[in-house]
């Protein structure tokens, strides 16, 4: 486990990742994570429980459905309950009474996408509280702080977030900001070996720009490979003596939002080119089904996603084909259940019929079967293409999965085509 | 004794895996026609009934004509027919087709159709209460009629509706007539209202229930405060719906009144000092609202929108059995409806039915022990 950082010695983040299978063919691996609060295998989709709970079900049906680590939102939790009362309740996992593991964002994404009036500089993000008009900065320091506060099993650093459909400097500003606040969030972290702080690779939609920030790092943070002297090379040696930080994850952030699909996946492919292989390659923002089962193929390893569970809360329900829209009146009379194959509590008892009847009443149970279900499928998704990956039977799933998705390989989006193919997967 | 309340055949927030957390919960649940009416097209298709369209095939059903919580409006009933409000808007039902909706949804126990309006909630014209129980009583045959002629519907136990307004007169005809017929049990309609007449319609309703014979159940509609249960009990009725926890659900409230009549000396010390001082906070109400979820707070619940249950890590009632108490925290709820969660519906509701299932299982226990004076009496002074 990682020592308190002090400037000199060697520091080494923990290993967290075990490797358990690769595919042969791409980069899909199949892991565990080994977190404080219970392993977790990998790939893994990790829902999204915003203010300190899943949206209407309980930590017991969610822990019915598999699911070990989910997501809490410091920008939200931090305005409300806020950091103290939190702690008082023993942190988040106490708070929520969620026994397995948690995952904070820093606070970075919201405070660009949800509040209209902020201020970013060097010191960090400046803005007013959408709930009593309060000024507050936060900074590294105060993101790692009240992530300390939360208890979450991995923290993420506050990374200076670009909308990735900008271009020019200020995306370069922001690069080179995120290194050296990931460098104030290692100095804040209280708490190294309880909560493992993930850095986020920035660069927006600009190679050039990624591989700098990648490089950065990786130069910045080298692993210790052995501590035996006799093995060491002078240049190996040389870079011991420098200050190393290392952080036992990478997220790969600033993508999944308004950039065309074919930027995406390139973005993603350069970076978990360069990551290292043996630390999980978490990818913010991911959760249509197509795009983690390619992210799974260029090598990423976590994903996260409010589209399951938000989507569910407007009547749509996943299923291999796609979604089917339940309010819409074809499924009046539809009395099968949504997918045959989901072992899912709501696919074992309910018809789309009835669930088409309580969605157009008021009775907010409806939007819990609904919630219910769509994680059930990214669990089981996820839980299927590492299988498939440990059975060494990756591209077949692949090719099934697309097949089933849109009928006909030749159907599938182009942009999927490619990625898949750049790593060894053709789908004809 | 009491109903398990649905809404649209789902118990409200809940789904049967959170339902099935809950101890105590009726063998019996409530169905309304007004959210299943309009889709009676779609459970003719499926043929199967009800019970399993909605995922609750082992419990038993009994189909009211109306929401106990939503009201509806007045005028609408005729020599022929009688209206129920679904999402979709007016389900008008002459006593053929509200037979044939009966037969889509085959409940094991069913409201006859029936005219409502002359409730004792304003006071009625003779005219308008010899009406009401007129047309409820030709419903009722015809009724019993066509059930004798449908197969399905064997198995179903019509439930005959007591009418009459507040004029005694007309309560006690519709009493004898009603019981005269083959009907399973009764339902004593309109006897909701204000504080100021519930003299008035407690002697009223035992003068009718005096009427009716004993082996069959009798069922009340609109009442499911603890107060009024207990009243209503007394004066010989047995099944109640359970609107009342959902209400306070719905208000952002927890119940937390005791019902524990017969306490363990040191328990009592611990649970009246954390309820006394409850009581004293909690504002008095004094009007009562018929219907709807506008209803005021009562002294039977606290509220957990409450500044004061901000960083308050107590289980809503110390000693609670049911899973948010056993799970979470007043501090977590108050958390939950500051930020407009869902999940705050769901373990409020879990709470509350837990609560007042709770309540009514002392009911049983006390009329088994012949303590129901003491029961009531712990009641009342917590209704003040």
């Amino acid at each position: 486990m990682a020592a308190a950082a002090s400037p000199s010695s060697m520091e080494s983040a923990p290993r967290i990742m075990r490797l358990v299978a690769e595919c042969s063919r791409s980069r899909a691996r199949a892991g565990e994570l080994r977190l404080p609060h219970g392993p977790v295998a990998t790939p893994v989709f990790m829902p999204v429980g915003t203010q300190a709970t899943m949206k209407g079900i309980t930590a017991e049906q969610l822990d019915a459905l598999g699911c070990r680590i989910c997501l809490g939102n410091t920008y939200h939790l931090g305005l409300r309950p806020g950091p103290e009362l939190i702690q008082k309740a023993h942190g988040l996992h106490g708070f929520m009474n969620w026994p397995h593991n948690l995952l904070t964002d820093s606070g970075g994404f919201q405070m660009v996408s949800l509040v209209s009036l902020s201020e970013v500089t060097e010191e960090g993000v400046r803005f007013r509280s959408p709930y009593d008009g309060e000024e507050t900065l936060l900074s590294p320091e105060r993101s790692v702080e009240i992530q300390n506060a939360l208890g979450s099993d991995i923290i993420m650093q506050l990374d200076d977030v670009v909308s990735s459909t900008v271009t020019g400097p200020r995306v370069e500003e922001a690069m080179f900001r995120s290194i050296r606040w990931l460098d104030r969030c290692i100095a804040a972290h209280r708490r190294p070996d309880q909560q493992n702080l993930f850095a986020i690779i920035q660069g927006g939609l600009d190679a050039h720009l990624r591989a700098t920030c990648l490089e950065a790092w990786l130069a910045k943070w080298c692993h210790v490979r052995t501590r035996d002297p006799r093995q060491q090379t002078p240049g190996h040696r040389e870079a011991e003596q420098m200050t190393k930080r290392d952080v036992p994850g990478f997220a790969i952030g600033g993508l999944s939002g308004g950039e065309s699909k074919n930027q995406f996946w390139r973005m993603v492919a350069l970076s978990t080119a360069r990551l290292p292989r043996d630390k999980p390659r978490y990818l913010m923002g991911v959760g249509y089904a197509t795009d983690l089962v390619v992210c799974v193929a260029l090598g990423c390893d976590m994903f996260d996603c409010v589209f399951p569970t938000r989507t569910a809360r407007f009547g749509s329900a996943l299923v291999p084909t796609g979604n089917l829209q339940l309010k819409k009146k074809q499924y009046e009379k539809d009395f099968r259940p949504i997918d045959p194959e989901c072992a899912c509590p709501t696919c074992q008892t309910h018809s789309r019929a009835f669930l088409h009847v309580l969605l157009h009443s008021d009775n907010t149970a409806a939007l819990h079967h609904l919630t219910v279900h769509n994680i059930a499928y990214q669990l089981q998704l996820m839980s299927a293409v590492r299988a498939s990956i440990v059975e060494k039977r990756f591209p077949d799933f692949v090719r099934h999965f697309m097949g089933t998705m849109y009928g006909d390989p030749t159907l599938c989006p182009t942009w999927a085509t490619e990625a898949l193919a750049s790593v060894g997967i053709t789908l004809a | 004794m009491k109903l398990s309340l649905t809404k649209t055949g789902s118990a409200p927030h809940l789904t049967p895996h959170t339902l099935h957390n809950i101890h105590k919960v009726p063998a019996m649940a409530q169905l309304t026609l007004s959210s299943l009416a309009e889709h009676h097209e779609v459970l003719a298709e499926y043929k199967e009934g009800v019970g399993k369209f909605i995922g609750m095939p082992e419990s038993l059903l009994y189909c009211s004509l109306h929401d106990p919580v939503s009201p509806c409006p007045a005028g609408y009933v005729t020599n022929k027919s009688v209206s129920v409000w679904g999402v979709g808007g007016r389900v008008e039902m002459t006593v053929s087709k509200f037979m044939a909706i009966q037969q889509a949804l085959q409940p094991d126990w069913f409201q006859c159709l029936s005219d409502g309006e002359a409730s004792c909630a304003e006071a009625t014209s003779i005219k308008r209460a010899r009406k009401s129980v007129d047309r409820s009583l030709l419903f009722l045959d015809n009724c019993l009629r066509l059930q004798e002629e449908s197969e399905a519907l064997q198995r179903s136990t019509i439930i005959g509706v007591i009418e009459g307004g507040d004029v005694m007169e007309e309560r006690l005809r519709s009493a004898r007539e009603t019981a005269k017929r083959p009907v399973g049990g009764f339902l004593l309609d309109g006897f909701q209202g204000d504080p100021m007449t519930l003299e008035t319609r407690l002697h009223l309703l035992s003068s009718v229930t005096a009427e009716l014979p004993e082996d069959k159940p009798r069922l009340i509609c609109s009442v499911s405060r603890p107060d009024e249960v207990l009243e209503c009990i007394e004066r010989g009725v047995d099944l109640f719906e359970s609107f009342f926890p959902y209400q306070v659900t719905e208000r952002g409230c927890a119940l937390t009144f005791s019902f524990d009549y017969q306490p363990n000396p040191e328990e009592t010390l611990l649970q009246q000092n954390g309820t006394q001082e409850e009581i004293k906070y909690v504002h008095q109400t004094k009007k009562i609202k018929t219907t709807g979820c506008n209803q005021e707070m009562t002294s039977f619940e606290i509220n957990l929108k409450e500044k004061k249950y901000q960083g308050d890590f107590e289980p809503l009632v110390r000693g609670c059995s049911c899973y948010c108490c056993q799970n979470h925290t007043r501090a977590y709820i108050h958390h939950l409806l500051v930020t407009n969660e869902l999940l705050a519906g769901v373990l409020l509701m879990m709470h509350n039915f837990e609560h007042y299932f709770g309540f009514f299982h002392s009911i049983r226990e006390a009329l088994k022990n012949d303590r129901l004076a003491q029961l009531k009496e712990l009641i009342r002074r917590q209704a003040s």
